[in-house]
């Protein structure tokens, strides 16, 4: 049944995030989930509520406070026929597990020459403006966008939420599943029943003539303000998802820059070496001669995240920040 | 009352004058860090204050007793449910406040918010929202103390939670193989977030220092006269240079894990929560304490909390009249000023 045929709902990011799990632990009794407070609590966000009562603890495992050993635990009973998903409750912890997730799951299969695989993911969270202060904020995906042998989703809607994670689950390899925790409540539509969406493949967001904007997780909403926002003064924007950053779909956005001749790249994670980095090099490289303006980049600014709300929100990309640097990049002043 | 207090009441009562004004003291000491959290309690249900906060009522009576053994030179590290240990070790309850609202007066000039309260004036190398995080620091703080020889003690505070990180194992290895002047906190407030420690500790909590040799104790953490001797003891230990010790704090925290978490049936009852409240209260034992042993009236605690409230209420109302830092200082601190090459 394709797509556009099925009913389909509004659910919230978080919901799908919930069925997309609940659907893949019918689906194969070998995904289990282990992490802090997943079971009767559901996690601090509440995104797992209600999978302990349906699938037990046995596969709604709550760990102890033992980051490192349940991410190479995943690595281990991945390599031994089971189907870990691994929750590491703040984006920011992930420093915690960088030798299990680096060292060792990334370059299992290769250094094995081959013959061993790591089928596991591990979900945690990304995003700023919580209130949270510097150890709880960060959006820490380029770190692991960083390792050959890792692959990273970053999803912007609870649609596509939902199909990459149950793609992740059944990736043959690591998988970092980074979800913002401010659009855990954030609704969308859904269709009823099964599918997934296979990594390295972009979506657009809202198709344009005038620029692109390349846009990951919640930098995606931004992006589509701002099209409003350019829209109203005779600007057409189009808008690109990457959606899974390891492996990137360079074609689609060396397709939409040459169609647009001009690019800004938007992401939550620090500017300095970020995914911006790596994606308006791929832009400026493959449409080089289409381009009529530099490529821009705009990530959170280079900086610890300040606690005081006011400071906070002059780190992240906003709506008229990005409208801005589109008016310029298009020559209106 | 306890066996312990019985005992102590009537066999032996220490020289007067003296302690009573020193177990008064940490009367006002607990009585101000409740008032603080109940007030931080009523800021954030009003939408006052910005981010989440972990209370610490109930478990006054470790950073209180801990702290009261320490001298101001002395170095904490605190952790995510930390405005007792800093305001115990010294931290003024209107620069609390302002951290907590994001205010420039803050400790932090507002960049650090609740989780993260640091100030060296008080010996506060910072509270710290890892689990564990500040593990491997107080002990390189305690490394330092000895290779300076400046006879400064270390308190590494944390909650039975961080007993699931392998770092402070690393550490405690350490401060025992180098005899480091550190003493571990483990307050065990009987859960983890919203998980029993029983679920999350295999073999008893006490022992895992023991393995390493560490000399280790465990007392009542609502007994802040047991706490302060305890500590004491384990404080001027370290000071001579016999090394490392572990004090396990027994206690429990009357709120939620977070300000937020208000329906906490599905991991503890109401009827556990209430014994502690009711029969475990930290204020209440030392208060009856005190009038046993030394007749002091109720009107003496009353005056106290009067004091505390007032200092505290000046004090919310202090931070929330300041000002929001400039927006210029998002880009300060981020490197310290380093001399040219
Ligand atoms: C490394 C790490 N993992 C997880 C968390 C999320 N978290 C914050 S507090 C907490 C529970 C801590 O329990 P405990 O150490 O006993 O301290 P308590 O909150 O009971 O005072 C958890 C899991 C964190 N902050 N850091």
């Amino acid at each position: 049944m394709s797509m556009q045929n099925r009913p389909m709902r509004e659910i919230t990011f978080g919901e799908a995030i919930r069925e997309a799990l609940a659907e893949e632990l019918r689906r194969d009794p070998r995904v289990f989930i282990i992490g802090e407070d997943v079971a009767e609590a559901g996690t601090p966000f509440k995104v797992l509520s209600g999978l302990v009562q349906e699938f037990g603890p046995e596969r709604i495992m709550d760990s102890p406070i033992s980051e490192a050993a349940i991410t190479g635990m995943g690595v281990g009973a991945a390599m031994t026929g089971m189907r870990p998903v691994v929750d590491i409750m703040f984006g920011d912890f992930v420093t915690l597990v960088m030798d299990q997730m680096v060292n060792q799951a990334a370059k299992m299969h290769y250094m094995s020459g081959g013959s061993w695989k790591v089928p596991m993911v591990l979900r945690t969270t990304m995003g700023a403006t919580r209130r949270s202060a510097a150890q709880h904020s960060q959006s820490l995906h380029a770190l692991l966008s960083h390792i050959p042998g890792l692959k990273v989703a970053i999803p912007s809607t609870p649609y596509d939420a939902k199909g990459l994670l149950k793609t992740a689950i059944r990736d043959e390899n690591p998988v970092v599943f980074f979800e913002d925790k401010m659009m855990y409540r954030n609704k969308g539509l859904v269709p009823e029943g099964e599918y997934t969406i296979p990594f390295g493949v972009a979506d657009v967001k809202r198709p344009g003539s005038d620029i692109t904007i390349v846009a990951t997780s919640s930098m995606v909403a931004v992006a589509l303000g701002a099209a409003d926002k350019l829209a109203e003064i005779g600007l057409s924007a189009e808008v690109i998802d990457p959606r899974t950053t390891l492996p990137l779909d360079k074609e689609a956005l060396i397709q939409s820059a040459k169609k647009t001749s001009r690019a800004i790249v938007v992401d939550e994670g620090y500017e300095q070496y970020g995914v911006t980095a790596e994606i308006a090099s791929v832009i400026a490289d493959g449409a080089f001669y289409y381009l009529d303006a530099p490529v821009k980049r705009m990530g959170a600014m280079n900086v610890p995240i300040p606690f005081s709300p006011v400071l906070e929100d002059l780190t992240v990309p906003t709506e008229q920040a990005v409208f801005d640097m589109a008016k310029t990049l298009c020559g209106r002043v | 009352m306890t066996d312990a207090m019985d005992k102590r009441a009537a066999g032996n009562p220490p020289a007067p004058g003296m302690d009573v004004e020193l177990y008064l003291g940490m009367y006002e000491q607990m009585a101000k860090i409740r008032a603080f959290e109940n007030k931080v309690n009523e800021l954030y249900t009003s939408a006052k204050m910005p981010g989440l906060s972990h209370l610490y009522i109930g478990e006054e009576a470790v950073a209180v007793g801990v702290c009261s053994a320490l001298t101001r030179e002395d170095y904490i590290t605190s952790t995510h449910r930390g405005h007792g240990h800093c305001l115990a070790k010294g931290a003024q309850v209107d620069r609390m406040f302002a951290e907590l609202l994001g205010k420039k007066a803050g400790y932090c000039a507002g960049k650090g918010g609740s989780m993260h309260i640091a100030d060296p004036q008080s010996g506060n190398l910072g509270a710290n929202a890892i689990v564990g995080g500040s593990a491997a620091i107080a002990t390189g703080a305690a490394l330092a103390a000895k290779k300076l020889g400046n006879g400064r003690v270390v308190v590494c505070f944390f909650g039975e939670g961080a007993l699931g990180q392998g770092l402070l194992y690393e550490a405690m290895n350490m401060a025992q193989l180098w005899k480091l002047p550190i003493l571990y906190v483990c307050e065990n407030n009987q859960y983890n977030e919203y998980t029993h420690f029983r679920e999350t500790a295999a073999g008893e909590l006490a022992d895992r220092p023991k393995a390493f040799g560490i000399h280790t104790e465990t007392v009542d953490g609502q007994d802040v006269r047991l706490v302060y001797e305890t500590a004491q003891r384990l404080v001027e230990r370290a000071r001579r240079g016999e090394g490392p010790a572990f004090l396990l704090c027994e206690t429990y925290r009357y709120h939620g894990h977070h300000v937020g978490d208000i329906d906490r049936s599905y991991y503890r009852s109401k009827e556990e929560e209430r014994y502690w409240q009711e029969q475990r209260d930290p204020l209440k034992t030392l208060a009856d304490w005190l009038s046993g042993a030394f007749q002091v009236h109720r009107s003496a605690f009353e005056q106290i909390e009067n004091s505390v409230r007032a200092e505290v209420e000046a004090g919310a109302e202090f931070a929330i009249q300041a000002p929001f830092p400039d927006l210029s200082e998002v880009t300060e601190h981020v490197y310290a000023e380093s001399p040219d090459a």
